[in-house]
């Protein structure tokens, strides 16, 4: 049975249009009521259901926006802690290697002096003055000898030569002394000069330490306002995260980008050792023995800054003694060493199998251009340069690394902050179909009422009439008090 | 607790021989070179094309070249075949090896008097077959032609299913010339052969499009 054998009642689709018209807003009439009360029932339970999801999204959203900022701040606390550790670490090696000098440095502070002491002291032994006879000489000197006694005229003469010798003689001493004195003092020059640059490198020392306190300060400003859980705390090192992840992100693709010519770089030669046709999961094996031997230089180099303390990624290694810490670095650097230069020596390869490929091809073709190409002797500088490609490379990305951890870190940030949005979003959407259901069955609600408009019409002047008449009954007078 | 480890074991053991698996990635080529008549002088383009082919092919890929004679379902008729090392340099000698026999077989080739493109056709089954790879194609260096010696049968319905066919270098005869019906019912001959083996059928005779034809 079709729908148009039950839709025509009658053989004129127009009359049975009309017919069913008139059934249904019967039947609609009838039903109005509980067809109202269906509607709504069915508005409000999608909203009531709409809006407690929502609610409990927005709750899910608040324990996620709690945990963030716990996870934040804990990570930024061990950030801080990490930093004002090396900042102390850093005091501690300038104090040890200052308190070591002093001993010696105050050795040589006090010789210095000493020395300045000695020489100072004899420089002020003052040279003895001229003798007091010098006045005799002159008395001497002015006695006439022209008083009759040529002797004693001599004789004075002589005394006064002899005084003059002797007046000469001490002049010179005084001016030996005085030169010696001078040259005491000139000798204090170095000692002084030393004394100089010995203060000025405790004062640089000591300003070095000043910087730290200041930089130590202004950390552990930072650690007291994340452990007091501050919101500018919370912002800044949200922005920081987001900063790192995508710095971090960048320089991963970057070293994405290294490891992809790296890849090129070995995974033909090793066809040689393991073959190109065999696969396994649709890959060729000397490309998956290409891809091992990357990752393993990643991981080696993961360790070896691990072991190097330069990273945290895994607090085992980090953890362990020094000795053995410093003899695992050493390990994890042989490793890499010995991948670079396999890496080298498979790079030398490559450039050796495509010289091979050309002459083939070459002879092949019959042309013998390429052969002499393939025979050029600057050919060297590609395979040197693919040689030493393939040995730095590996060490260039044992660096990914730090930003890996990076990465790591700030990811969880990231993701947080995305999964709050998400959230967010989805309580959006059920609060909004919520009111959308609610409104859509007011609406539905009407649209019926809009189809029986007829039998709403006629009942609408039925009650009219009723009012009508009934207003025009003497109304009941009510007395208050009335029982 | 044993049983754990033996199952555990057996789990491991199953997955790790099953993750190796000798994926049919390979190519095989098996080209027929006509050798009848005056079609002996086409066979330095046929060097051509051998050549050419090589120095597409890659290791791990299978190659021979046959004669085709008046019987050619024979071994005997195989001028050269390889299969190319896993290794680029071992592959490399080979295609050396292999070009420096076809140049020998070239140079000293003797006409025949008949032409058994079917027993080729069905010999090239065999080898491709027996090869195991995964892609296998015949070309057929010739006019189409076939003369069979009296006494040989070759009205056998070939089994072609996954191989390409490709028609090389199929010159027009002097009799095609008068009635060009000829030729082309030569081909269509061949086509309906091909096709109802299973096989795809291929035409080039423009030799520049032959690197499509090889490409997986």
């Amino acid at each position: 049975m079709s729908f148009s054998d039950i839709f025509m009642i009658t053989d004129n689709p127009a009359v049975s249009g009309v017919f069913w018209f008139v059934i249904l807003t019967i039947v609609f009439y009838v039903a109005r009521n509980h067809a109202h009360r269906a509607i709504i029932a069915i508005s409000r339970v999608l909203h009531n259901a709409m809006r407690i999801s929502a609610h409990s999204v927005m709750l899910a959203e608040k324990r996620m926006i709690q945990r963030n900022t716990e996870v934040l701040l804990e990570q930024g606390r061990e950030a801080t802690e990490r930093i004002i550790e090396r900042e102390f670490e850093r005091v501690d090696a300038t104090v040890r290697r200052d308190l070591a000098e002093y001993p010696a440095l105050h050795r040589h502070l006090s010789e210095e002096i000493t020395k300045i002491d000695e020489d100072y002291n004899k420089s002020i032994d003052v040279p003895p003055a001229p003798p007091g006879w010098v006045k005799a000489v002159e008395a001497v000197a002015k006695i006439p000898s022209t008083k009759g006694d040529p002797m004693v005229g001599n004789v004075l003469e002589d005394i006064h030569q002899s005084l003059i010798k002797a007046n000469i003689k001490a002049t010179e001493e005084y001016r030996k002394e005085s030169h010696k004195r001078h040259q005491l003092l000139n000798g204090m020059m170095p000692h002084w000069r030393k004394l100089r640059q010995v203060l000025i490198q405790v004062d640089k020392n000591v300003n070095s330490l000043l910087q730290r306190s200041t930089a130590i300060d202004r950390h552990i400003d930072t650690y007291e306002a994340i452990v007091g859980k501050t919101d500018r705390a919370v912002r800044m090192l949200s922005s920081s995260s987001l900063t790192h992840f995508f710095i971090a992100a960048f320089v991963l693709t970057v070293a994405t980008g290294g490891a992809f010519i790296n890849f090129h770089l070995i995974a033909r030669p090793l066809s040689e050792m393991v073959g190109g046709t065999n696969q396994i999961m649709g890959l060729q094996i000397n490309n998956i023995a290409a891809m091992v031997i990357i990752l393993v230089e990643l991981t080696m180099g993961l360790f070896l800054m691990e072991a190097l303390r330069i990273t945290r990624l895994f607090p085992v290694i980090g953890a362990l003694n020094d000795k053995t810490r410093i003899r695992m670095a050493w390990v994890f650097f042989s490793i890499l060493l010995f991948l670079a230069c396999v890496e080298a020596g498979l790079a030398f390869m490559r450039e050796w199998l495509m010289e091979e490929d050309a002459k083939t091809l070459a002879a092949l073709r019959g042309d013998e251009s390429i052969t002499a190409v393939t025979e050029n002797s600057f050919l060297w500088i590609t395979t040197a340069a693919q040689m030493g490609m393939g040995f730095v490379l590996p060490f260039a990305l044992m660096f990914v690394a730090i930003p890996l951890e990076t990465f790591v870190h700030s990811l969880r940030t990231v993701l947080g902050i995305v999964a709050v949005g998400f959230l967010r979003a989805f309580a959006w959407t059920l609060r909004l179909f919520g009111n959308i259901s609610r409104f859509a069955g007011i609406a539905i609600v009407n649209i019926y009422d809009l189809l029986i408009f007829g039998p709403l019409f006629i009942e609408r002047m039925v009650k009219g009439r009723q009012e009508h008449s009934e207003d025009k009954k003497p109304k009941p007078v009510e007395y208050r008090g009335a029982a | 607790m044993n049983k754990l480890i033996i199952t555990l074991a057996f789990i491991s053991a199953v997955l790790l021989g099953g993750c190796e698996e000798k994926v049919p990635h390979t190519r095989g080529v098996y080209m027929l070179m006509d050798t009848s008549g005056t079609y002996t002088q086409e066979l330095e383009q046929a060097k051509r094309v051998i050549n050419f082919i090589l120095a597409n092919l890659e290791p791990g890929d299978s190659f021979a070249v046959a004669r085709v004679d008046t019987a050619s379902f024979s071994e005997k008729d195989i001028v050269a075949k390889v299969a190319f090392d896993d290794r680029p340099s071992r592959a490399n000698q080979q295609k050396r090896d292999f070009r420096d026999k076809i140049d020998k077989f070239v140079n000293s080739v003797k006409p025949s008097s008949y032409t058994d493109i079917t027993g080729g056709t069905l010999q090239a089954i065999e080898w491709l077959t027996e090869a195991g790879t995964g892609h296998n194609t015949i070309l057929i260096f010739s006019d189409l032609q076939e003369d069979l010696k009296e006494g040989y049968v070759r009205d056998i319905p070939l089994q072609l299913t996954g191989f390409k066919v490709v028609a090389l270098n199929v010159t027009k005869l002097r009799s095609d010339n008068v009635d060009p019906r000829e030729y082309l019912d030569r081909l269509a001959n061949w086509q309906q052969r091909v096709e109802s083996g299973g096989g795809s059928w291929q035409v080039v005779n423009d030799l520049e499009r032959l690197e499509k034809v090889l490409t997986l």
